[in-house]
């Protein structure tokens, strides 16, 4: 673990501290089962997120796709009786012929990829909002697939299975980033993208399979989220969820300039969020104050951090004269 | 010889356990062009800092027009009319060239809103390059204008400040030898007007061309002032690193052997026209000289893959390359060492194993997983071989001296196995220690049996280390010199066109 991460999860130990003294009930099984739940939804994405972000890339179009493959896959268990182990792999497809799609219009096309998933995040939730005539898409009285709840909404030993899942994913993810050639070449292209194809990096390569893992972990979070909301309205469901992304990966340490982060960091960024969430609730603070305590926590937190992290340079300099 | 305005008197300047600058003094004189070499660290940007008022003294006393002080600031350095034309250019590439002379500084229209006064500035800035000789307009865009055109950017943007004294830190590194001729040209004309003129560089013959006077430092000290008669490039080489520098270059040990690398009827898009044609042989250096834009760059990118050739063929060791990418090259044992260090050579926030094992990962894992302990072996091993000085291997390549940077560059490819290496434009900006091992290290690995194609602009560093001289004008051969017709002035004729 590195140095960043370590000052994170001291965060969210204290901001958990303070909460738990304030409010005991941030200790109750319920209530950090939920929480963990939620961790778990939002984690998976923003790992994928967090890869974009190391090419130097963002991908804006995480919600839609949230909302579009969520509206799919609940139509085609439900509506046209698809077996749903086979709806799930086909919404894997969708979520890696997006981020192919992404991917290559970013380094075929020279395209900005702010630009490109802005675009995708305005095509796919108009389509999803076409596709069920902006009706929700939920399952109907009396439908019900044991197997699949039991799978993503249930709990083993009391711990939400998305929140395994999670674990399950930044194991993975871990390796492929920390320890795979394909990790490495990621952050070479994200730090200098010239420098590592004059050392024969496969740069476009590498790119697109950020936006792929992207793809394709959203897709899966997709998945989760309309198993645990049941219901989706198109117009909303997902909305702002890139933000959340985002800013779990900027918590985390991560440079919007690329070649900068962690699995680690990534997920401790989504559990702190998730952690304010839950802190809003528990104290009484009117809950449309939400996204401003998110806002203003970020904000000092990137801020500290950096102001921290001159300061030790600075140190370090002094030192070595 | 009039008096000095400007005298920097027993300056030391101390950082924590280093000592920059130690008792050193300089007096410049109006219209004075004073020289200024010493290999890197010997505290060249120390003393200009100071100068400029970047950096405070610790010890000793400017004096500015007789008034003595013991620091200057920024603003009281511009004020004392000092000026700057950094080596790496600090302009505006999206402003014109006028917009650039006047930045912060526009002259504004009368009335309430204060709008920038484009007349006015047009017409202030157009005496200024006329006086320099421009051969571009003050409304041409800086992004349109070549290197030497930008420096006449900022040596206008000197003189609309009234400046005395003009320094000018690497000002040829990057020009051809009519731009060379030019500047010192213009130099000349400063001098003849008042200006002075401090001229860092490590191209000895041009600080020889047009020096008066040639202050050599050393590990921070001045280890020798030369007056005009004494100034020539052994004697600044002996001061500066304090013993004769004898046999630089190494001849080959054996005779070169059957063609290697084959470049037939390349073009590129810079230069669709003609083809280019170029055999370097087993065991050689071919030295490829030429002009700025003459595409000698745009040849060695294509050739590597980075924008693939318009047309023509390559072939290594007798085999048609099918080169799409850089990826493609290195696997076939073709690898580029590029000109820009900092921007294509390294990654200069990755540790120097990470960057040493860059191009070969997939030797270096099990399963797609890294093995680290076998990475950082290697790293250890090159770092030892090329004599790397560095802290360890898992420090950033970025807190190296450019001389070691470029080590780790020549370790990431040496570490594998060329069979030919283009190395393009080796030793720019590296001081004259790290320039004479890398020397070593290309003779070394042309006598290993490695095809070696040098692009170089650097006269003497072609001539040295070369077996044979190609040279290059716009796109095209313009002609192979053999060693013992190796020539400045001959390679200078094909250079500007005239062919064999």
């Amino acid at each position: 673990m590195q140095k960043k991460d370590l000052g994170l999860l001291v965060l969210i130990l204290a901001v958990g501290a303070i909460v738990a003294i304030i409010n005991p009930r941030f200790l109750s099984p319920i209530n950090l089962a939920n929480t963990a739940n939620l961790v778990g939804l939002f984690g998976i994405f923003a790992i994928g997120q967090g890869f974009v972000i190391i090419t130097g890339g963002i991908e804006l179009s995480v919600g839609s796709v949230i909302a579009l493959l969520g509206v799919l896959f609940i139509d085609l268990i439900v509506t046209h009786a698809m077996p749903w182990p086979f709806a799930f792999l086909l919404m894997l497809a969708g979520g890696v012929l997006i981020g192919l799609a992404h991917g290559l219009l970013v380094t075929r096309m020279n395209m900005q990829p702010f630009i490109v998933t802005l675009c995708g995040l305005l095509i796919y939730r108009g389509v999803a909002r076409f596709y069920t005539a902006d009706a929700t898409a939920g399952f109907g009285f009396g439908v019900s697939f044991p197997t699949l709840e039991w799978l993503a909404t249930g709990r083993s030993f009391g711990v939400p299975h998305s929140f395994l899942a999670m674990l399950a994913i930044t194991a993975v993810m871990w390796v492929v980033l920390h320890r795979s050639v394909y990790g490495r070449h990621l952050y070479a292209v994200g730090k200098n993208e010239e420098a590592a194809r004059y050392s024969g990096v496969p740069t476009g390569r590498v790119i697109v399979t950020a936006y792929v893992i992207c793809g394709v972990l959203t897709a899966i979070a997709a998945i989760f989220f309309a198993m645990y909301t049941r219901s989706i309205s198109p117009a909303s469901h997902g909305g702002f969820y890139e933000l959340y992304a985002i800013a779990a990966a900027v918590l985390g340490g991560f440079s919007l300039r690329g070649g900068e982060g962690s699995i680690i960091g990534v997920v401790l960024g989504a559990v702190l969020l998730q952690v304010l969430q839950n802190l809003v609730n528990l104290l009484g603070i009117p809950s449309s104050l939400n996204f401003a305590v998110m806002g203003s926590v970020i904000l000092i937190g990137v801020l500290v951090d950096q102001q921290f992290g001159e300061y030790r340079r600075r140190r370090a300099a002094q030192q070595r004269q | 010889m009039t008096e000095p305005f400007l005298e920097l008197l027993n300056i030391g300047k101390r950082y924590p356990g280093v000592v920059a600058l130690d008792d050193v003094s300089l007096s410049v004189a109006p219209g004075e062009v004073i020289g200024l070499v010493g290999e890197n660290g010997a505290g060249k940007s120390t003393l200009m800092k100071v100068l400029g008022g970047v950096e405070q003294p610790s010890v000793g006393t400017i004096r500015v027009d007789g008034m003595d002080r013991a620091a200057m600031t920024v603003a009281e350095a511009i004020a004392a009319g000092i000026a700057f034309v950094h080596q790496e250019l600090n302009l505006f590439e999206n402003l014109d060239a006028a917009a650039n002379v006047f930045i912060g500084r526009e002259p504004l229209t009368a009335g309430p809103l204060r709008l920038v006064d484009l007349a006015r500035l047009a017409a202030a800035a157009a005496p200024l390059f006329e006086r320099l000789g421009a051969d571009f307009s003050p409304a041409a865009p800086v992004a349109s204008l070549s290197i030497a055109q930008r420096q006449l950017v900022e040596i206008a943007k000197a003189l609309s400040l009234d400046s005395r004294l003009v320094i000018m830190d690497e000002p040829t590194s990057s020009l051809t030898l009519t731009e060379t001729d030019r500047l010192l040209a213009v130099i000349g004309d400063l001098r003849a007007a008042g200006v002075s003129i401090i001229f860092i560089s490590h191209r000895l013959n041009e600080v020889t061309a047009c020096s008066d006077r040639v202050m050599v430092l050393r590990d921070g000290r001045k280890v020798a002032e030369l007056a005009k008669a004494e100034i020539s490039p052994e004697a600044m080489v002996r001061h500066m690193i304090g013993r004769d520098l004898k046999s630089v270059y190494r001849p080959p040990q054996a005779a070169p052997g059957a063609p290697i690398l084959e470049i037939r009827g390349a073009r590129t898009p810079a230069h669709p026209d003609p083809g280019v044609d170029i055999a370097v042989r087993r065991g050689e250096i071919l030295g490829l000289a030429g002009l700025i834009g003459a595409g000698r760059t745009e040849l060695a990118r294509a050739v590597f893959g980075i924008e693939p050739l318009t047309g023509g063929i390559v072939r290594l060791d007798g085999r048609d390359l099918a080169i799409g990418s850089p990826h493609d090259a290195i696997a076939q044992g073709l690898y580029l060492v590029p000109e820009d260090r900092k921007g294509c050579g390294v990654v200069l926030d990755l540790a120097i194993a990470q960057n040493i094992s860059l191009p070969r990962l997939a030797d270096l894992a099990h399963r797609g997983l890294v093995d680290r302990a076998a990475e950082t072996a290697l790293a250890e091993d090159q770092a030892e071989r090329l004599r790397i000085r560095a802290p360890g291997v898992d420090v950033p390549v970025g807190s190296l001296s450019g001389g070691n940077q470029q080590k780790v560059v020549l370790a990431k490819w040496l570490s594998m196995s060329p069979k030919a290496i283009i190395f393009d434009e080796p030793t720019r900006g590296i001081d004259v220690g790290a320039k004479r091992e890398i020397y070593d290290m290309l003779r070394a690995l042309a006598d290993s049996g490695v095809a070696i194609l040098m692009i170089s602009s650097d006269m003497e560093e072609v001539i040295g280390v070369s077996d044979r001289i190609a040279v290059m004008h716009e796109g095209r051969i313009s002609g192979t010199l053999a060693r013992p017709a190796f020539s400045e002035a001959a390679v200078l004729r094909l250079a500007v066109g005239h062919l064999q």
